[in-house]
């Protein structure tokens, strides 16, 4: 039982370095820092800290006010507060514009009224887009934190007459406290590898991170020592972070599924209009860019020649594969030391893992004809640390509570997770499942380097048909893709929600 | 006969030993103060710890290496006896099959083994949808399904009312005495010893004595199990 | 490493021993796609050849180097002349045999390795509508007034951008970091590629978009819009062209030479306008498109050879990044 675990660790860590020594040995040596790569490095963490900051701060009210208001409709609310984070860069792009943007919303209602027009442009539209992705995931860490105050301490807290300012430092200040750190770790790990994003609303080189640093070693310079480099920074960066955040989480806020029943608690009667603000806002400013989305490119969605059907089949398919890969290999991995090998994966450079996968079985066989193998492993790889960070809790105390039992009447591993592991962790592994499908399914990532036309998956033809001009087709894809990343997202939580 | 044989475990800073012994199949009761390692004993006898030195056998058979699944050992714990999940029937399934698809024999026997134990009729019920005595009842008809000549019991039916928990000590009883096993049972009640157990073991002092008669040791208890009881020493 | 891909590269090639000879092309992604020139051209050629065409999109440059000599790549089609320094230094490819002469460009043609099969001029696009006086230099570009933006493309990541850099090195001289200096806060934002930037130029975000001057075209014939304008500037305009290059270690030599000579036939060149959206390099203005022969094109014509490029590109992306980052 205990090889599994070992096997798999090794596995993942063969699966991070060796591609990453590959390309350095490959390399040699590669050309020595730049001023623009140093500026990059500190742009990338000056905003990652900044997004993290930002997506934190505003959580708390949001949550806050989620946690103690029942209304109509609250349960769709954090089911959809999903939704963002899973959403392909390139579709979230387009709808923040479509909001946002010169000629968005926004700036036709203030020219209506005769405001100046603001403009995103800059480190603000990164911030934009990084609030927009993280903002959700963050509120939900607290949210679940706001709930899990038991309902004794808010009833002595009653009981003390505790109000305002003093009620928040008993009962408040205790649970963000220990839920913040690690929801801004895992914000600023996250944003640390973002690239398209940042590229596009960043306005200029000012907002160049360590990701296109690699992008430009990489393909234009093709440095890839330099490349090899760059991301070991990265890695390091993010790495570092991810295992201060697994060893200072002491509750695992992030542990339960999109799916927890919350109940609404009795915290307050007071504070309804700064509630209904903060709600009313969190839903314009979620929820606006898909409305745009849909409203731009839905109406030519069964418009879409067949090929850009069938590259959606092959999404479908690379994003079943990815998924159970990931399963596969978070399941052997569920326990503390597995979730640090596993977050490895979170910030290696894709370009770089791709090039070093591609040198390591070139000798062997011709990796364009494994593109999508290798899609689906990469994506397995990246999916994993947030799907350990679901995972890992839970079934350390599923293994607590039942291992003497399965010992006892000699279930092996494979009886274990099938009649244990699995049932027990239905609902995390559901909530997972549909993370790693959903960002599967968006993720462009090295078939664009793997890419071959008999094999183009959904986001490649987006691109494609924006390359050869086709911008309305381009939306409607779009609005395909988003379906079908939310569609996998709602259907694997739906079957972690349902009774067996 | 569950014979010990220079027995030594240690873990954490913990040491205990274990008194060279044989038991024959009788009801023993384990005995002791909080924390002086009755728990961890039936660990080292169902398997879950392994030992620093020393043999334990069943007959002639060293199963001192030997896997828990693997021992002549069934296990009712203090909780965690049922997957929740589960039904009762697929709970007590497990433990004969891993497949889905059960043979009529197995069928049977679970059957039986839950009329036995005065569960027919609710095969399909899950953990939570019945009561304390009917988990603990359940916990037995596992092991009588696992059909080991050892049984030993991990403090069962401690959160069971006293009506209830005599009960089922006398269940245990009388499935002991039906098959001609040997238990051991871990309790905290002496009342429970006096109950169904001949015999008790003392654990102590960093040290797993030997059997002795249970009215003679609740009678003159020595003085670290004294204290424990709550009895002054007889000097 | 070495000793593993040569058998592995053995090993494969007597392992081809299929009835239909195939012609392995690497090129990129958009010129493979089901829009793009690609599928036309793989079709015309193999009703002539008696071979199985067989595309491999990806990125150029990067796999081949990655491959090294034992690529599987026959012919690489899609390359660019500010890559071509670097091509060439990998020694993986052989002149192309075809007869320069034969090429009708805005400049003379000398190199024998790499030979253009379509070309344009970098241009900026802007939407007529909005930008109401024709733009006639790049100076005209830093006097736009505030709601009329131009996105462009990072010449670190994008060959347009590259291209535009390098444009307006060659105008500017010492003087390019002035220029961008002006021009800053004009520039709405800079993409990572070229789609990204025509796609905000397409949705309103942008008025002005560095494309090619030969966009119009698409959107003239597939939309029948002309309000998609080419700025024709006095300066002049960088010449871009795309290139094909044969692989030296190809093993189908006789197809590799057949498939150059049908580049520079009126079959392909013909293809080229409608697909790639982009001025034939072997042919008359009196056989191409009506749509393209109309489109306004500068009198003159810039252009660095790849020594001059190389020398160029990094100091002028460094100048143009330290600029745009203040």
């Amino acid at each position: 039982m205990k090889a599994i675990p070992v096997i798999a660790g090794g596995l993942v860590v063969m699966l991070v370095l060796f591609p990453l020594i590959t390309v350095w040995r490959w390399a040699e040596t590669g050309s020595s820092f730049s001023p623009a790569d140093w500026a990059a490095l500190r742009f990338t963490v000056i905003q990652s800290v900044l997004s993290a900051g930002v997506s934190c701060v505003l959580a708390i009210p949001v949550a806050r006010a989620l946690a103690r208001r029942s209304f109509w409709g609250r349960s769709v609310v954090i089911t959809l507060l999903g939704a963002p984070f899973i959403l392909p860069v390139i579709v979230a792009v387009m709808g923040l514009l479509a909001v946002f943007g010169q000629n968005g919303i926004l700036n036709t209602m203030l020219a209506a009224i005769g405001a100046p027009s603001v403009s995103i442009y800059g480190l603000s539209g990164v911030l934009l887009a990084h609030v927009f992705f993280n903002m959700p995931l963050v509120t939900r860490m607290i949210l679940q934190g706001w709930v899990a105050i038991p309902s004794e301490r808010l009833r002595l807290a009653e009981s003390l007459g505790l109000r305002g300012w003093a009620r928040f430092r008993v009962l408040e200040w205790p649970m963000l406290y220990n839920i913040l750190p690690s929801a801004f770790g895992i914000v600023f790990v996250i944003c640390l590898s973002s690239f398209a994003v940042a590229l596009t609303l960043g306005g200029g080189p000012r907002a160049t991170t360590l990701e296109l640093a690699i992008y430009q070693a990489f393909r234009f310079d093709f440095d890839l020592g330099k490349a090899a480099a760059l991301a070991m920074v990265q890695l390091a960066l993010a790495g570092g972070t991810a295992m201060i955040t697994v060893f200072a989480a002491g509750k695992d806020p992030f542990a339960k599924g999109l799916d927890s029943a919350f109940s609404a608690t009795t915290l307050a009667h007071d504070g309804r209009i700064i509630d209904g603000v903060a709600i009313t806002l969190a839903i314009i400013f979620l929820g606006m860019p898909f409305v745009m989305i849909v409203g731009h490119g839905g109406g030519a969605i069964f418009d879409l020649p067949s090929s850009v059907w069938w590259a959606a089949g092959r999404s479908i398919a690379i994003a079943v594969g990815s998924t159970v890969l990931c399963l596969v290999f978070a399941l052997a991995l569920a326990r503390r030391w597995g979730e640090v090998i596993g977050s490895a994966g979170i910030a290696i450079s894709p370009l770089v893992l791709g090039s070093g996968l591609f040198l390591m079985i070139r000798p062997i066989t011709n990796p364009f004809d494994w593109a999508l193998v290798i899609t689906m492993v990469m994506n397995a790889t990246l999916s994993l640390p947030f799907v350990l960070r679901i995972l890992r809790p839970q079934a350390e105390s599923i293994r607590a509570e039942y291992q003497h039992l399965a010992r006892t009447i000699g279930l092996g591993p494979m009886a274990w997770v099938r009649w244990v592991l699995i049932p027990r962790l239905r609902r995390p592994i559901g909530f997972a499942a549909g993370l790693t499908a959903a960002l599967s399914m968006g993720d462009l990532g090295v078939i664009v380097l793997f890419g071959t036309s008999d094999h183009a998956t959904l986001p490649l033809k987006l691109y494609q048909l924006m390359g050869s001009y086709r911008m309305d087709q381009a939306s409607a894809a779009a609005v395909l893709l988003l379906t079908l990343s939310l569609g996998a997202f709602w259907i694997c939580e739906y079957w972690g929600r349902k009774d067996a | 006969m569950l014979s010990f044989e220079s027995v030594k475990m240690g873990f954490d800073g913990f040491d205990l030993s274990v008194a060279d012994m044989a038991l024959d199949p009788n009801i023993y009761a384990v005995l002791g103060p909080s924390g002086a390692g009755k728990s961890t004993f039936l660990s080292v006898i169902a398997g879950f710890l392994r030992l620093k030195s020393g043999f334990i056998r069943w007959n002639t058979t060293d199963m001192t290496k030997s896997s828990p699944a693997d021992r002549p050992v069934g296990m009712v714990f203090q909780d965690h006896n049922l997957f929740p999940h589960l039904t009762l029937y697929r709970n007590l399934a497990l433990a004969l099959t891993h497949r889905r698809r059960i043979t009529d024999d197995q069928d049977r026997a679970i059957r039986s083994a839950m009329d036995r134990v005065g569960l027919g009729g609710l095969e399909t019920r899950k953990p939570a949808a019945i009561s304390g005595g009917q988990q603990s009842r359940a916990a037995l008809a596992r092991v009588l399904l696992q059909n080991r000549p050892i049984t030993i019991l991990d403090e069962p039916f401690a959160a069971l009312g006293p009506a209830l928990k005599n009960e089922m000590l006398d269940l245990v009883s009388e499935l002991a005495h039906e098959r001609g096993n040997t238990v051991l049972m871990v309790t905290h009640d002496p009342n429970d010893a006096r109950r169904i157990a001949p015999k008790s073991i003392l654990v102590a002092d960093h040290m797993v004595h030997p059997p002795v008669e249970t009215k003679d040791l609740l009678s003159s208890p020595p003085p670290s199990f004294a204290e424990y009881l709550g009895q002054v020493p007889n000097s | 490493m070495k000793h593993l891909t040569l058998a592995a590269g053995l090993l494969m090639a007597t392992s081809v021993v299929a009835q239909t000879p195939v012609l392995s092309v690497y090129a990129p992604d958009y010129f493979t796609s089901e829009w793009g020139p690609g599928p036309s051209i793989e079709a015309a050629f193999e009703e002539t050849c008696a071979c199985d065409l067989q595309f491999s999109p990806g990125d150029l440059l990067p796999r081949l180097m990655l491959e090294g000599p034992s690529t599987d790549a026959d012919i690489v089609i899609g390359l660019n002349t500010d890559i071509t320094k670097k091509a060439r230094s990998t020694g993986l490819f052989a002149p192309h045999g075809q007869n320069n002469a034969d090429l009708d460009l805005p400049i003379a043609w000398t190199d024998d390795v790499f030979l253009p099969f379509d070309w344009s001029y970098v241009s900026f696009i802007y939407d007529a509508t909005r930008v109401t006086t024709p733009l006639k230099s790049f100076e005209d570009l830093t006097i736009l007034p505030d709601d009329q933006k131009i996105v462009i493309q990072d010449p670190r990541s994008s060959i347009s951008g590259l291209a535009l850099v390098l444009w307006v090195k060659a105008v500017y001289g010492d003087k390019a970091a002035d220029f961008w200096a002006r021009l800053a806060p004009h520039i709405l934002t800079v993409t990572k590629g070229w789609s990204e930037a025509y796609g905000l130029f397409t949705d309103g975000e942008a008025a002005v978009v560095v494309s090619f001057n030969t966009s119009p075209a698409y959107h003239i014939v597939a939309e029948g819009d002309a309000t998609k304008k080419a700025a024709i500037f006095d300066e002049g305009h960088y010449a871009y062209f795309e290139l094909v290059a044969k692989v030296a270690g190809t093993d189908q030599p006789e197809l590799v030479d057949q498939f150059m000579a049908f580049v520079m036939s009126d079959a392909f060149q013909s293809l080229i306008p409608m697909t790639n959206w982009s001025y034939p390099a072997a042919q008359p203005v009196s056989d191409w498109p009506e749509a393209f022969a109309a489109l306004p094109a500068p009198s003159k014509a810039v252009f660095h050879d790849e020594n001059t490029a190389a020398a160029l590109r990094d100091v002028a992306i460094e100048e143009w990044r330290s600029v745009l980052s203040q």
